[in-house]
């Protein structure tokens, strides 16, 4: 039996909140933690079948051109040279495989055949020396250097921004830029593909399944049915593994050709030039205020990049259109084609770039205007999405700084630049946190067995977010079970598809179709208990109702199975759904040296009904990170002769380390959001870094007195404006 | 990664001229895995006893093979000579510094990403090729002693510190002989490929500190992160002061040169000046006088004399420490 859910109506029942067995949102440790840190949990690369060959991917070494003739790879078993591999990764919830034809160059380090041999080490060897021969073509390499494409459908105005401008007594107009950023999970990018006759299978380090395996037989050219993939461990995807790459589709030629099983793992170098970039952007925001701090004019005006023929373009002012209110309002939207490595997904796509920039812009509008930074986001809350004039399906975003305020401690903050330590100038920063919140279609199987044993099904992945925990705890909360009893399968596209992990919709949509199977059961074993569903206590394997208790074993003879199906419907478009919160820092700068620390951030986030409360909090720890990580540490250096990308390892690509991370402290804002789904629960993951850097940007302004505008802000783009 | 042979060394002896040493590998294994480095054939000394640290006349000797964490640690190293233990603990992460040893410190290669790179042109790599970095992302290379040759930083912290000690490189093979820090690195000239004095069928096997310089150390390291990330510069100092002036100091840099850098004419020109800022810019002028940017990395001028000038602050007692 199937129960289906249109979300085409809010839902005010909050039925999670009349459960019984006190599961849900325990700050219960990751199911599979001990297998993961006892190294039981085998990811991709770590699976060794019989007969195993190993294969390197070769890679471009012009940035653009043609594949004119491969040599010979002495040692090797074969080079796989196949016009079917796939030029660059897939973008998430692509039904069809990305372009094929590696032969065509369109970036340095593109991959353009694969060498396979009995060992990795003959394989490396085998493919770094491997003389390819190529036709060169000269390209452009740098975004400034183009005539960009403005496409229609991403261009906005409402009112006249200029004439705006014009007539605000305070404005902002500054232009930032941020480099390209890198997901830099930590697990590499691996794929295991093994044919049994016509039926293959693939372990990869995979985000969405179900689309992964639409795009993985249409780039292979064979039915979805004779596919199997597998991801039942992810070590992190950021966005990077929302779309099969190269490595899984060279895997699986390679293996049909050889009649072996083939791994092909990428090396830390090959997923910096492989996997999908964050677009480098260039962001002018204007800003217009009256007198009283209440805001005029809004323009967001970007430029970000990616290869020709791409879709993708990073949705930089996603959130512009609904955080504030202005009567005139402008987006302008340019995206340049140039032969850098694909740019595609990555943590918060839009927001992470967009927001942070944008609450730098409200800072210096607030110090123009002599209003409060905290104050003037509170006076320019809309009441309804400007624009549109849709309601919001909640809006914390006043709550989340009031308190945020309180319990940083605010009303400390100093004149800029007059907090000094030692060598050490300290300044608070604010800035608020907002992101779009999705919900995906889902499909989960649940199975309910009379000895108070159930097993969730679903083809979803956990990559390191907490899945296989919260869907065990939605089971359990539902069917009145204890956590140790209900066993979570993930990962296999031989159970029913779901939404996948990405855009932080998981939990809601995945959870989703989990709470309708598990509804469905209820109902079942409500008819055999004689009353109605909402009526049933599920309590430690007993099922109650009135005074009648029987303990599941006499309720259900046998197992009962019942599929959730979940769909995103009408309160998509009725109401604006977006995630709030706020983020405050406080930094000290080096007088001296322009060095930057962070000394303590506190985000307060409103994301609707928290599932778990510690891998909810573990997610907002890792937001914060990377918030941390684009305001001072990362960017990816691309050459300006050729793109390729020269940060290429996680030395020289500088993710925040645990010395650069100080004291983090997440708070949740109670909430039931009724609009998106039956859970109320609204996408965590990426609102921790929407917004978070700018806290800290905004923190070293009011700590020293300087405005980085071109991120990140490592010490040389702050000597310049310290006293000498 | 190429094939070779591996031998592990139960003597000196062992260690001929055509085989590559390793030891710790910390860095050689990286290079041998992009085939930067293509050895036919590798000598492990890691089990031979160069792994102690003894007194020597009024100072210390450090066995080639003393792993960087425990000569941090070491008590006598702390407390005669800090400015060691603090840029040992500024480089690298732990795990690294279990592993790496005093002599495969100082022999380790440039992290410039064009070296590593074999899509580019290195004269490291492949003499004669070309210097790529030159023209490329600059941010990290040297802004002393480059040529357009090679505009590469030596990596090492240690170094740096050993330079300002004024250590000695205990060299073994056919001609035993003993190399000061500051003539140990080479220049690149137009032969970047050749980094240090040691000739073939040479070993490091100790390094040899001098009697404790006292003063007051300091270890001052500036990089794009908190921890793990190579210095963008950094300043060894041994500072000592008598009746209000500077009576004894030596400075070495990290992260602007090829070898770890010092400019003995700067220290004299401190000696028996009272502390000012004034006094530690135009020191700071005086190192930079020669410097040049290769585009990017411009802004090290800048951050070498300001973090010269806090150091010196710092050890000369005129800054508040936070």
């Amino acid at each position: 039996m199937t129960r289906h859910l249109k979300v085409d109506a809010p839902d005010y029942d909050n039925r999670l909140d009349h459960m019984a067995q006190g599961v849900l949102g325990q700050p219960l440790n990751r199911l599979e933690g001990p297998l993961k840190v006892t190294g039981r949990a085998a990811y991709a690369a770590e699976v060794r079948p019989d007969g195993l060959a190993y294969g390197v991917l070769v890679q471009a070494t012009i940035p653009a051109g043609k594949v004119l003739e491969i040599g010979d790879a002495p040692g090797a078993l074969a080079v796989i040279h196949d016009p079917r591999m796939i030029r660059y990764a897939a973008q998430g919830m692509d039904q069809k495989g990305p372009k094929p034809g590696p032969d065509a160059v369109e970036y340095m380090g593109q991959a353009i055949a694969l060498v396979v041999a009995d060992s990795f080490e003959a394989a490396t060897h085998a493919a770094q020396n491997l003389s390819v021969r190529y036709a060169a073509n000269d390209v452009p390499v740098d975004p400034n250097t183009v005539e960009a494409e403005m496409p229609r459908d991403k261009q906005s105005a409402t009112g006249d921004l200029d004439q705006a401008m014009d007539h605000a007594t305070f404005t902002v107009d500054q232009i930032w830029h941020t480099p390209s950023q890198a997901a830099a999970a930590m697990e590499p990018h691996a794929a295991v593909a093994e044919w049994d006759g016509d039926q293959l299978t693939i372990r990869a380090g995979l985000q969405m399944l179900s689309s992964n395996r639409a795009q993985l037989a249409d780039a292979l050219g064979i039915k979805h049915d004779k596919l199997r993939v597998l991801a039942p461990y992810v070590g992190g995807g950021f966005g990077s593994k929302l779309g099969i790459n190269a490595e899984a589709v060279a895997a699986a030629i390679a293996a049909k050709q050889l009649g072996r099983p083939v791994k092909v793992a990428m090396t830390r170098q090959q997923v910096f030039d492989l996997a999908h970039r964050r677009s480098e952007t260039q962001q002018r925001v204007r800003l217009a205020c009256d007198a009283d701090g209440h805001m005029t004019g809004i323009g967001h005006d970007v430029l970000v990049s990616n290869l020709p023929e791409t879709k993708f373009s990073e949705p930089v002012t996603q959130a512009t259109p609904f955080t504030y209110e202005a009567a005139h309002r402008e987006i302008v939207h340019a995206v340049a084609r140039v032969h850098r490595s694909c740019a595609g997904s990555v943590r918060a796509p839009g927001e992470a770039v967009g927001v942070t920039v944008f609450e730098c812009a409200m800072d210096e509008l607030a110090e123009v205007a002599g209003v409060d930074p905290v104050e003037l986001r509170l006076r320019n809350i809309p009441d309804n999405e400007p624009v549109t004039g849709r309601p919001y399906s909640s809006n914390k975003l006043a709550e989340a700084l009031r308190v945020g305020a309180e319990r940083f401690g605010w009303s400390k903050r100093a004149a800029t630049g007059s907090r000094v330590q030692g060598e050490w100038l300290i300044g608070m920063g604010v800035a608020a946190a907002v992101r779009v919140n999705m919900l995906i279609e889902s499909r989960a199987k649940v199975t309910l067995r009379p000895d108070g044993r159930a097993v969730v099904e679903t083809d979803m992945t956990d990559i390191g977010t907490g899945t296989y925990t919260i869907l065990g705890q939605l089971a359990a909360e539902m069917l009145g079970l204890s956590i140790d009893c209900v066993e979570v399968r993930l990962g296999d596209t031989a159970f029913p598809p779901a939404a996948g992990s990405g855009g932080s919709f998981g939990a809601a949509s995945s959870g989703g179709s989990v709470y309708l199977a598990c509804e469905q059961i209820r109902r079942q074993i409500a008819a055999v208990m004689d009353c109605n569903e909402t009526d049933l206590t599920m309590q430690d394997g007993v099922a109650r109702a009135g005074n009648v208790s029987r303990p599941l074993a006499d309720v259900i003879d046998g197992p009962v199975s019942a599929e959730g199906h979940l769909e995103p419907g009408k309160t998509e478009k009725s109401v604006r759904q977006a995630t709030w919160g706020s983020h405050w820092a406080e930094v000290a700068v080096n007088r001296w040296t322009g060095e930057v620390r962070v000394r303590r951030m506190l985000g307060v986030f409103a994301c609707g009904r928290v599932l778990n409360e510690k891998t909810a909090r573990s997610q907002c720890l890792g937001g914060m990170t990377f918030g941390i990580g684009i305001a001072l540490t990362e960017a990816m250096e691309h050459d300006p002769r050729d793109g390729h990308t020269v940060s290429r390892d996680l030395a020289e690509y500088h993710i925040p380390c645990h010395a650069d991370v100080p004291s983090l402290e997440v708070h949740f804002l109670p909430e039931r959001d009724a609009y998106v789904g039956p859970l109320q629960a609204k996408g965590l993951g990426e609102l921790g870094i929407c917004g978070a850097g700018a806290a800290v940007l905004n923190a070293i302004y009011n700590a020293c007195g300087v405005r980085v505008r071109d991120l990140p802000a490592t010490p040389d783009k702050i000597i310049d404006g310290l006293d000498p | 990664m190429k094939k070779f042979t591996y031998h592990r060394a139960t003597s000196l002896d062992d260690v001929s001229v055509g085989a590559t040493i390793i030891a710790g590998g910390t860095n050689l294994l990286d290079l041998m895995k992009h085939e930067v480095m293509t050895p036919d054939a590798l000598v492990d000394i890691s089990g031979l006893e160069l792994n102690r640290i003894e007194p020597e006349g009024n100072g210390l000797r450090i066995g080639a093979l003393v792993r960087n964490s425990d000569l941090a640690a070491d008590p006598v190293i702390r407390r005669d000579y800090p400015v060691l233990s603090r840029a040992l603990l500024a480089g690298a992460s732990g795990q690294l510094r279990n592993m790496a040893t005093t002599g495969g410190n100082l022999l380790q290669r440039t992290r410039c990403p064009y070296f590593y790179d074999r899509r580019m042109a290195c004269n490291k790599r492949e003499p004669g090729a070309g210097c790529a970095a030159v023209g490329g992302v600059t941010r990290n290379h040297a802004i002393l002693g480059a040529t357009s040759d090679c505009i590469a930083t030596h990596p090492s912290d240690m170094a740096v510190a050993l330079l300002a000690l004024d250590a000695v490189v205990q060299v073994d093979g056919p001609n035993p002989r003993q190399v000061a820090m500051a003539d140990f690195h080479l220049l690149p000239g137009t032969t970047p490929h050749i980094e240090t004095v040691l000739q073939p069928g040479e070993v490091i096997t100790a390094i040899i500190l001098p009697a404790p310089a006292g003063g007051q150390q300091r270890y001052r390291k500036v990089r794009d992160r908190a921890s793990y990330a190579f210095a963008l510069v950094s300043v060894a100092a041994v500072v000592e002061m008598e009746s209000g002036r500077i009576s004894k100091t030596a400075l070495a840099f990290g992260g602007v040169a090829a070898k770890p850098w010092r400019n003995i004419e700067a220290e004299w020109f401190l000696t028996g000046q009272a502390p000012s800022d004034t006094l530690f810019a135009d020191a700071a002028n005086l190192i930079l006088r020669p410097a040049r940017g290769w585009g990017e990395n411009e802004f090290k001028i800048n951050l070498l004399r300001r973090t010269l000038i806090a150091t010196l602050r710092d050890a000369t007692g005129m800054e508040d420490r936070a």
